[in-house]
């Protein structure tokens, strides 16, 4: 493969898409394949045969267009989004394409979901076909990678990175640059990069949606991550409970190795790369990047202390650099447009834009990309629509089972990595869940005390035993049968969680605890003193051990 | 001196085991390529058993314990065959306040079973998924491989019907 020959490639690809006048997208993600979005673009595919259209008609599966809770969505070349599309709607679809839409099932896109979004990590999420190289070359895709192989010394890449401001995108937010500057510099017969797609945090669906709209762009950012630390192989971890994934991703890599974009002298250069999937099995405590490696090498995925870090000794001992799904998926377009155009979007310490799963009691559900910084309400009664049913807005809580639930007072406050520390919650991976009035805090916190006692690995004591006693004691109080106490007692064990556990998963179990009972104490005193769930969740059914 | 350990024939003639020994092959038959293969037995042959176990083990040169241990440390594999049909209802946040627990309640009354268990007759075993990640379609519940979305707890229990009395 040359610059030429990818030129090429792009060139043939959009002759023959300009050959199509009318075009009809139909989203073959997970979200709208489970409202039988395929079932719909067959349906469309029979149809265009029968009236023999199909040389000017494009029927096209791609990835996600974000509104998941209106699915399955369409889009079309005379730019109408159409919702809750069912099979026996294409003919009048079709028909739609040389005269007035069809107004029943048009979804509009003037409204601040799709308007307030600015897309880099999901710029052909919803545009492209995710199982064809073809469209992602034509959209521009591998041109960072030929440049990179071409014009930039590995030192010129790490600085662009360095320059974007780029965070890391899994949760901790730690610097890119540094990390690849760090790995670059270690010393190792071989290097390994690893891609972390083991999306474990409830209510997150963000990696998935990426790999499933998008595959090659993960590659490409992987393939320059390698060029970068010098490394040739490279892991991607998904979960196994990610079929779809798997599949694109598979296909993705072969068709790549068929075009030279994956394999030994790409672009004619000493640079080889390869990269293989290793599956996860369902382990929580694998998103952690000890534990992650642990499970590569196919071991049980426990973590270790650090240092050493992984950038120094991390897969079977040699240096390792490990990023998350949507921070390689960031990667290609700071290469292309440089790194100080990414550094002016967002806020001061956070660049970039982010990817939000929005779930929960929200109007609009289903995945955004906003830039850094803006305000929690924003995202919650502008693109989320506000809260269905009249109800109010009581938290949104984001990190998974790692992170906090943010109160109605934090509403104004910008996202981004500091604030959201500093209200006591993580950034985490992007999943963004709305509560009202109708959920209990106490009944929230056992929920994710319950996660982390099943996901705690064992290895280290205060994790398996703590959040065990904890989740114990919030039972108590969700049965209505707790004391003072225990109250007091819970939060020691707060402390002693964050201070003594081996990794992050011990670490911040009792975030969600501590969070809640900053912002709703009244709650738990409800609970405590006057026996009575103020949300009306709780009550006798929750008295008992824990399962 | 390298000492060579003649490769274990496979417990049977069953078709499935070339595919388990393609995986094997494939991972250089070294100790790193234990879950890849545990993956390909439980695909091929719904769980991984004793025999599956003592198989892979002595193939990739582990300790059984240290198999049996992966086994039972990883959440997706299982040990007992799964029944007739599967039902898993997703238990992550979304689904959780948009009502999840009250579906897993109906079908436990209805099945008596708990998540992880199979019906007497074989014919349902009921699951939980930390989340799908579907949660824009909250609550939502897995039939077969097939995802459905904003379930209640009527449509759930109409479906099991199904299952059940067929």
């Amino acid at each position: 493969m040359t610059p030429e020959e990818l030129d090429q490639i792009a060139e043939t690809e959009r002759t023959e898409q300009a050959q199509f006048t009318e075009r009809v997208n139909v989203c073959v993600a997970a979200g709208c394949l489970s409202c039988q979005s395929q079932g719909v673009k067959d349906a469309l595919a029979q149809e265009v045969e029968r009236r023999g259209t199909k040389g000017h008609c494009q029927i096209k599966g791609v990835g996600c267009m974000g509104l998941c809770s209106e699915g399955p969505l369409v889009s079309t070349s005379t730019g109408v989004l159409y919702k809750k599309v069912e099979a026996d709607d294409s003919p009048a679809l079709l028909d739609s394409l040389s005269g007035e839409p069809l107004s029943r099932l048009v979804c509009p896109t003037d409204v601040p979901f799709f308007q307030r979004q600015k897309k880099i990590v999901l710029e052909n999420s919803g545009v492209i076909d995710p199982e064809r190289i073809e469209d992602y070359i034509a959209a521009n895709g591998y041109t960072a990678l030929i440049k990179v192989l071409t014009e930039m010394s590995a030192r010129e890449v790490i600085d662009e990175v360095t320059k974007s401001g780029l965070r890391g995108r899994g949760g901790a937010g730690y610097p890119t640059g540094l990390k690849w500057s760090t790995v670059s510099k270690s010393v190792g017969t071989q290097k390994y990069v690893i891609c972390n797609a083991d999306e474990g945090d409830p209510g997150a669906f963000m990696d998935r949606s990426v790999l499933e709209s998008d595959p090659h762009r993960v590659l490409e950012g992987m393939l320059i991550a390698g060029y970068a630390v010098g490394a040739s192989e490279a892991y991607i971890y998904v979960r196994a409970e990610y079929p779809l994934a798997i599949r694109r991703l598979r296909n993705a890599i072969r068709q790549a190795e068929r075009v030279g974009l994956l394999g030994a002298n790409i672009c004619g250069t000493r640079f080889s790369f390869r990269i293989d999937l290793r599956l996860g099995a369902g382990a929580f405590v694998c998103g952690e990047e000890t534990a992650l490696i642990a499970s590569v090498e196919g071991k049980r995925g426990t973590p270790r202390p650090r240092p050493p870090y992984p950038a120094m000794e991390g897969l079977f001992g040699q240096p390792t650099l490990i990023n998350n799904v949507e921070t390689f998926a960031n990667i290609a377009p700071i290469i292309r447009n440089g790194g100080e155009w990414y550094a002016k979007i967002g806020t001061e310490k956070s660049k970039g834009t982010k990817v939000f799963a929005l779930a929960g009691c929200v109007e609009n559900t289903g995945l955004v990309e906003v830039p850094m910084g803006i305000s929690l309400r924003e995202m919650v009664f502008e693109i989320g629509g506000g809260i269905p049913g009249g109800r109010k807005f009581k938290a949104a809580q984001t990190g998974g089972p790692s992170g906090g639930c943010l109160p109605p007072e934090c509403l104004d406050m910008p996202v981004d990595y500091e604030s959201l520390a500093k209200a006591g919650s993580i950034m985490g991976s992007g999943g963004l869940i709305v509560m009202d009035e109708s959920s209990c805090m106490v009944d929230v916190a056992k929920f994710f005390m319950d996660f982390c006692m099943t996901e705690s690995c064992g290895k280290c004591i205060p994790c398996r035993v703590g959040t065990y006693q904890m989740h114990r004691i919030l039972s108590a109080i969700a049965g209505m049968t707790a004391t003072q106490q225990d109250l007091k007692m819970l939060e020691e064990l707060c402390d002693l969680l964050k201070h003594t556990s081996l990794c992050g998963l011990g670490q911040s179990a009792p975030n969600p605890v501590v969070s809640t009972l900053r912002s709703f104490g009244d709650e738990y005193r409800a609970h405590i003193e006057e026996h009575k769930c103020p949300a009306g969740v709780c009550g006798e059914q929750h008295v008992g051990e824990p399962v | 001196m390298a000492s060579y350990v003649a490769k274990p024939t496979a417990p049977n003639q069953d078709k499935r085991w070339k595919l388990v020994d393609a995986t094997i092959r494939r991972q250089g038959a070294q100790a790193r390529g234990l879950i890849e293969t545990l993956h390909t037995v439980q695909e091929a042959f719904g769980y991984l058993d004793e025999q599956a176990l003592r198989y892979v083990a002595m193939s990739l040169r582990v300790p059984l314990s240290r198999a049996y241990g992966v086994a039972t440390f990883y959440h997706f594999f299982t040990l007992k065959p799964a029944g007739e049909h599967t039902c898993v209802i997703c238990m992550g946040t979304a689904c959780y306040i948009k009502g999840a627990p009250q579906l897993l309640d109906a079908v436990e009354r209805d099945l008596g079973i708990k998540p992880g268990e199979t019906t007497a007759d074989k014919k349902v075993s009921l699951l939980t998924a930390r989340c799908l990640g579907s949660c824009g379609l909250a609550p939502a519940v897995v039939y077969d491989q097939e995802v459905a979305g904003k379930v209640s707890t009527a449509a759930v229990r109409d479906h099991l019907k199904k299952w059940t009395h067929a």
